[in-house]
């Protein structure tokens, strides 16, 4: 499904990926962990092109991300759904608006298919009816699940989420990791840079570890944590336990 | 070539460098008046609006309404064509500063106000309850605060209001615009106006950049 | 005092003069509309520019933008209306004072419109292009409404000074408002046309310049 093939990033004189090679199943939930300022974020960005690969390739169904120009880049970005860290709501359209623009405007749609489809959306995360609301009256996991559903109202092919629950409130966390859970045992394509180790454990096909810009270790949710091989994932895990994460 | 001749004839820029150099200390000097007296006058009406006084705060308002809203040309063709009819002469350089001292210190009056809403009023508080008095709370604790909010629109304005001085020169303030265009008539090319754009970048082009390159540090340490 | 309003508020002469200043009136919307239609237009262009990676876009923008900043709009109208004559361009005063005020204000509107740009979060556009939203649509869809909205007090300050700017074109004898005014005081040697061209702009505009304080409050205490 993805193919990332020796991906390398630098900003200025400092390499922040390292050949990276890592491979994503149709239907897979593959979860990326590593400490901050591993890169993660960079490569989660790197696949849909927000951040410009310094080397290196990336495939989408055989068909190359890296080498996408103009419109062919906007369309393939069609494909790929992406959640922020920060929502990233427009705070001038009502939630509505929000889920239908990039339908009306990229997909071409017209506006009521693009409005039923969006309330299909908004009504998958339950939030259908707060459709007509501004963002600004909704809470951070409300925000959220809308900014899932304007990603999934694409009908992408596969969805990154980039940190999704790391600018929420511990009490609203649950409810996106639910429309996540939720979207996984639909067959959805996902990769998650997250801190939410118990959901990966929980809901991840494969963990990918990185640390200082590279792959350190990739395995199912019981090797990486049950078994890790590597110190460096040893030291990670470790600091980890005291927060009872 | 003809385009040189025209718009950079040496001879006539000869000619005429004395009177612009001339008239460039008078833009200068007029320049320095009006923002020096326009912004204090403004801080001065801020800070009287603070007392909160009906009586001070309604005609301080309407000052600096009017003195925003009204075009200074306006303005100045009645104090200098209307006033004399009332047996009151200014010369043009006196209208020109009452003017636009008056414009920018209606501007600046609203800036400075405009800052002082702007500082929280825990300020205050902490300020009066560590037994500052209400005008120390205002010089020592607010203002400060204020200017420093206030400084780049200030900056601009100020630069806004400098330039018109070259209204001056439809009340026969002999500054560079009047100076060179009447060099432009009577020399029947275009290179005096020409050393008049020349000598309005030299002023205030250096303005422009620095007001830009300020904003960029302010951007940055805020 | 009867002197006083014989001189500056005789209603004779206003009642004599305001067919004429309703003539020039309509001339300085005309005007107005113009050059703000164009200014803004031109501003969005030029502030695209300053804020484009590309250098060859960048730098030509900003230097555009502070040379015409730099300048008097005075001194720029007088060079467009005296000085190209005679580089063979030979231009009716409406085109003279729409093309100064055109480079003046672009460039001020450039300003504006950068501002409100640079103060839209990086993440909106990211959102926007990873749904798959192209360049432009980026720009008119989620970028522009919420610059706008965030210098809209500045947007209506740059639209008041462009009414007030539209007076200097009586210098190069447009017979817009203020023009026609002069016009008047010069006939009946009496004031009172002028100060109804001023009671006129401030009509127009002491509205707008008390929304402007009212948004700068508003600001100010969120």
């Amino acid at each position: 499904m993805i193919e990332i093939n020796k991906l390398e990033k630098c900003f200025g004189d400092t390499q922040v990926l390292t050949s990276i090679d890592l491979r994503v199943n149709r239907g897979e939930l593959v979860f990326v962990i590593g400490p901050s300022g591993s890169g993660k974020s960079t490569m989660l960005r790197c696949c849909n092109r927000l951040e410009e690969p310094t080397s290196g390739s990336i495939l989408l169904d055989g068909e190359h991300v890296t080498d996408c120009r103009g419109r062919a880049l906007d369309r393939m970005r069609l494909k790929i759904g992406m959640v922020f860290q920060g929502f990233h709501l427009y705070p001038h359209k009502s939630v509505l608006a929000n889920v239908m623009l990039a339908q009306v405007k990229a997909l071409k749609r017209s506006r009521s298919e693009a409005e039923a489809r969006a309330m299909e959306m908004l009504d998958h995360v339950g939030l259908a009816h707060k459709a007509s609301a501004m963002p600004s009256e909704l809470s951070g996991g409300q925000q959220q699940r809308v900014a899932i559903a304007r990603a999934l109202a694409l009908d992408p092919k596969v969805m990154l989420f980039d940190e999704p629950t790391s600018a929420l409130d511990p009490e609203l966390v649950g409810s996106v990791l639910k429309v996540m859970k939720q979207l996984r045992d639909e067959g959805m394509t996902m990769v998650v840079v997250s801190h939410e180790m118990n959901f990966a454990r929980e809901a991840a096909d494969r963990v990918v570890f990185m640390d200082g810009g590279v792959v350190v270790e990739v395995g199912t949710p019981e090797e990486i944590f049950g078994n890790p091989k590597s110190e460096r994932l040893r030291a990670f895990l470790s600091r980890l336990q005291p927060s009872g994460a | 070539m003809r385009f040189l001749d025209t718009f950079f004839d040496g001879v006539v820029m000869a000619k005429y460098l004395p009177d612009l150099l001339l008239a460039i200390v008078t833009t200068l000097w007029l320049s320095a008046i009006i923002v020096i007296g326009g912004l204090a006058l403004g801080l001065a009406l801020a800070c009287l609006r603070t007392l909160g006084r009906w009586y001070l705060t309604l005609p301080i308002v309407a000052f600096a309404d009017i003195g925003r809203a009204m075009p200074p040309l306006v303005v100045i063709l009645i104090f200098y064509f209307g006033l004399p009819g009332l047996g009151i002469s200014l010369s043009g350089p006196m209208v020109l500063i009452l003017v636009l001292g008056g414009v920018l210190a209606a501007f600046a009056e609203e800036i400075f106000w405009a800052g002082l809403t702007a500082v929280p009023k825990g300020q205050w508080e902490a300020g009066r309850a560590t037994g500052l008095s209400f005008a120390q709370t205002l010089f020592d604790v607010a203002l400060p605060q204020a200017i420093r909010l206030g400084i780049p629109p200030l900056v601009n304005r100020a630069l806004a209001i400098t330039k018109m001085t070259a209204l001056g020169s439809v009340i026969g303030v002999k500054e560079i615009l009047a100076v060179s265009s009447s060099a432009q008539s009577f020399s029947g090319s275009a290179t005096p106006l020409t050393m008049a754009a020349l000598a309005y970048l030299a002023i205030f082009l250096p303005v422009v950049i620095l007001s830009r390159l300020a904003e960029r540090r302010y951007a940055w340490s805020v | 005092m009867s002197n006083f309003i014989d001189l500056f508020f005789n209603l004779d002469i206003m009642g004599q003069a305001w067919p004429l200043l309703f003539k020039g009136l309509i001339i300085t919307l005309k005007l107005c509309a113009v050059v703000i239609g164009l200014g803004v237009v031109g501003g969005l262009l030029l502030a695209l520019g300053a804020l484009s990676p590309r250098r060859w876009l960048k730098w030509p923008a900003v230097g555009f933008i502070d040379l015409f900043r730099a300048l008097p709009p005075l001194v720029l109208l007088i060079f467009v209306y005296s000085g190209l004559p005679f580089a063979g361009l030979d231009l009716s005063p409406f085109m003279a004072v729409v093309i100064a005020f055109f480079l003046n204000n672009s460039a001020y509107f450039a300003e504006v419109f950068r501002a409100g740009i640079q103060s839209v979060p990086k993440g909106q556009t990211e959102a926007a292009r990873a749904t798959g939203l192209g360049a432009a649509q980026t720009l008119i869809q989620v970028v522009l409404p919420q610059a706008v909205r965030n210098v809209l007090p500045d947007l209506l300050s740059n639209t008041v000074e462009v009414v007030k700017l539209t007076s200097l074109a009586s210098v190069v004898s447009l017979s817009e408002l203020l023009y026609s005014a002069n016009m008047a005081r010069s006939v009946t040697y009496n004031s009172s046309p002028l100060v109804l061209a001023a009671l006129i702009y401030l009509a127009i505009l002491w509205p707008l310049v008390r929304l402007i304080s009212r948004y700068q409050r508003g600001i100010a205490v969120h």
